[in-house]
């Protein structure tokens, strides 16, 4: 029996290694047979073509495919990263909004969940691209709703601080304060713990995040210079400029998830024993604080693994970004493939760094589910 | 246990050996009975379903042109519209049989791609188009400018070269779908739209509520010759589909069109009876029925009238596209 068994895994074993050897030599052997070229070489070659938005990293046709993978690399980032944080705060408050005991609240809490999760976001996305692109002015009367500010169909340009050298001691004391700041907050635990005596931690931590750096700015003569975006030609130029690509594929990526984690946290919430609620009740702490001491601690550890998968679901869906025109990754990667042919390394290069993004979210957020999971509970 | 196994192993082999030993794609065409063409989402004039459904378009009579060549019946064509980034994978693949989707013949395509053009079809060049409000006249006043392009064209590699050499800048807004992609440019998130001129006029003449409100500016920036591609290595196919197409070019050089073909048939002249199949074996010649130049001009027309019936009506000029005894470029090689 135990032979068989072992004979069965070896074939296993076998028939994958086959499958894999069969389609690499046949894959070869087809593009050998057509003349198609391949190998990463074209990585260096010069990549001719331009790219919307490239935040951090200049990049212009000059540059080669490589660079231009990047920009695009960093594009995915961009809006993931963002994304993640948006749609973590609004899935909270929508969330625990469903949980209210204000009913109009609780309602139309629940019928963004029921309308978001129930439209594709493919359709969505197209939605949102044509109430910017076809509602809103061109740039030459663009909407003002704040002076500096301007609303047009090419996006939202805001002013931009003006760099001054009084920003980098702004960051440092910023920094500091926020070392003060949890500094505090472990004394004012560690005192609590000993005394029962709670001290006012948020406000005091806010005060000191705060105040160095207001207090630098002040010292440095308040430098408050704008750039603010001009109308030049065709488009605005100076000061930050969000595209409607990025701003669509953002609002949609972060409205849509919102609405799985929101019925994540309210899963989590409603995990957690009634009993857990009324001892703490019974202890005499208000509701906010049940809530922040008892139940999300406790709701975390039903949470996160779930959390994870929304997180993963939105950087693999940030690639929809083709559809609408935003340079991510598989944008790029796409024009890359059109204009050398070389398909197989352009797709292996978007499966190699999809996974690496997939497996580093998917640790990360592991470890962090081990350090809150109940201490001698098996994960 | 063992058997079933073997047969598997078996299977498998048997599907490798078959893979990498391709049929050639006339003997699969004929065996499976109609040509998979791969033409353009819907570019008027070019490839576009009409109101019945039926594909319509100069792209689309290449296609037509083959399967009555093959089949003696224009209408065994199956069409897959695909989009600028899809074209050459689907063809590589061998998802389509032929490629007519108003694509540029270059040398990277031709040689690392692996395929091959068959011929030009239409004679094109890049341009671009604004809206007449924005008074602008000349491309060398678009410095700054935001503007629409399909990617993975040679339409956005030409924009950023042109803008190169003239040392201005721009911002790409880059949409895969060509209906998406115009309606950015209609919508008015784009200030300037770019592609080749003969998909600009169609595009103004199709999709614009007022074609009058946009012009084409002078400039023409680059060469775009047009035509159908196929597999490369595979010589048969590449012979039926270039000489398919040729045939519809040389039978407007001889003066025959769909209406009058039937009385050549008796004709007494040697070229137009070697032409029809009435003398010589040149049908042979391809593995095809000896009336295939026929049949392409019975049932599809000559170029001309293909020009005559999906271009004009949208504005085209012939120009360059005249055959070369008009002026033009369009020569087909003697069919003898």
């Amino acid at each position: 029996m135990r032979a068989r068994a072992a004979a069965l895994q070896l074939a296993l074993v076998a028939a994958v290694l086959f499958v894999f050897w069969y389609v690499a030599s046949n894959t070869a052997q087809n593009l050998e047979a057509r003349k198609i070229a391949s190998g990463f070489a074209f990585l260096a070659r010069e990549a001719g073509f331009e790219i919307g938005e490239a935040p951090f990293l200049t990049y212009s046709a000059a540059d080669s495919y490589a660079r231009a993978l990047l920009v695009g690399l960093i594009n995915t980032f961009r809006v993931a990263l963002i994304g993640v944080v948006l749609a973590t705060l609004l899935g909270t408050l929508v969330g625990l909004a469903r949980l209210s005991r204000n009913w109009l609240l609780a309602k139309l809490a629940a019928l963004y969940v029921e309308v978001m999760r129930n439209v594709p976001l493919l359709v969505q996305l197209f939605f949102l691209y044509a109430v910017i692109t076809e509602n809103f002015p061109g740039p030459r009367d663009a909407l003002s709703p704040l002076p500096g500010v301007f609303l047009s169909n090419r996006g939202i340009a805001l002013p931009l601080l003006a760099p001054h050298a009084a920003h980098a001691w702004l960051g440092a004391a910023l920094a500091a304060g926020a070392v003060l700041a949890w500094l505090l907050a472990r004394w004012a635990r560690r005192r609590q713990a000993f005394t029962g005596q709670p001290f006012p931690v948020f406000a005091a931590g806010a005060a000191l995040v705060l105040g160095p750096p207001l207090a630098v700015f002040l010292a440095a003569g308040a430098p408050f210079a704008l750039a603010r975006p001009e109308l030049q030609g065709f488009n605005f130029a100076g000061g930050a400029n969000l595209t409607p690509e990025f701003a669509t594929l953002l609002g949609g990526l972060t409205l849509y998830t919102a609405a799985f984690i929101a019925e994540i946290v309210r899963a989590g919430v409603q995990a957690v024993d009634r009993g857990q609620f009324e001892a703490a009740y019974s202890l005499g702490l208000p509701r906010r604080r049940t809530m922040r001491l008892v139940i999300l601690p406790q709701a975390l550890r039903v949470i996160i693994p779930p959390l994870t998968s929304q997180y993963l679901n939105l950087t693999k869906n940030s690639s929809l970004a083709v559809a609408i025109g935003y340079p991510d990754l598989v944008s790029i990667a796409n024009t890359t493939m059109n204009q050398t042919g070389q398909a197989i390394e352009g797709i292996a290069i978007i499966m190699g760094v999809y996974l690496t993004i997939s497996l580093s979210i998917s640790a990360l957020m592991n470890w962090y589910n081990r350090r809150i999971a109940l201490k001698g509970a098996r994960a | 246990m063992k058997a079933r196994l073997t047969f598997a192993v078996a299977a498998i082999a048997l599907a490798a050996s078959g893979a990498v030993l391709a049929q050639s794609t006339l003997d699969a065409v004929k065996s499976k009975g109609y040509v998979q063409c791969g033409v353009n989402t819907g570019l008027a004039g070019f490839s576009q379903p009409d109101s019945r459904g039926v594909w319509k378009g100069l792209d689309v009579d290449s296609c037509r042109a083959v399967a009555a060549a093959v089949f003696g019946d224009h209408a065994k064509v199956r069409y897959t519209p695909l989009t600028a980034q899809q074209r050459f994978t689907a063809l590589q693949s061998g998802e389509v049989d032929i490629l007519s989707r108003n694509t540029t013949w270059t040398i990277t395509r031709d040689t690392s791609l692996g395929l091959n053009f068959v011929g030009v079809t239409y004679y094109d060049g890049q341009g671009f188009m604004v809206p007449k409000k924005l008074n602008v006249k000349s491309a060398k006043q678009l410095n700054g400018a935001t503007i629409c392009v399909q990617p993975g064209t040679t339409t956005e590699l030409n924009l950023a070269d042109y803008f190169r050499a003239n040392r201005m800048n721009f911002k790409p807004v880059v949409i895969e779908k060509l209906e998406e992609v115009t309606n950015a440019y209609f919508a008015g998130r784009c200030d300037v739209y770019t592609t080749d001129v003969s998909g600009l006029v169609s595009t103004r003449g199709s999709r614009a509520q007022n074609p009058a409100d946009h012009i084409i500016l002078p400039e023409v920036i680059s060469k775009e010759p047009l035509g159908p591609v196929v597999r490369h290595g595979d010589d048969r196919w590449f012979d039926v589909v270039k000489w398919a197409v040729f045939a519809m070019l040389e039978a407007e050089e001889m003066g025959l069109t769909s209406k009058n073909i039937d009385q050549n048939l008796t004709s007494t002249n040697p070229a137009i009876q070697r032409f029809v199949g009435a003398t010589g074996d040149i049908g042979k010649m391809l593995a095809l029925d000896n009336r295939w130049a026929y049949n392409v001009v019975k049932q599809v027309g000559n170029y001309g009238e293909s020009f005559d019936a999906n271009l004009t009506p949208l504005g085209f000029e012939r120009g360059i596209n005249n055959l070369w005894t008009k002026g033009g470029l369009m020569y087909a090689p003697p069919v003898r």
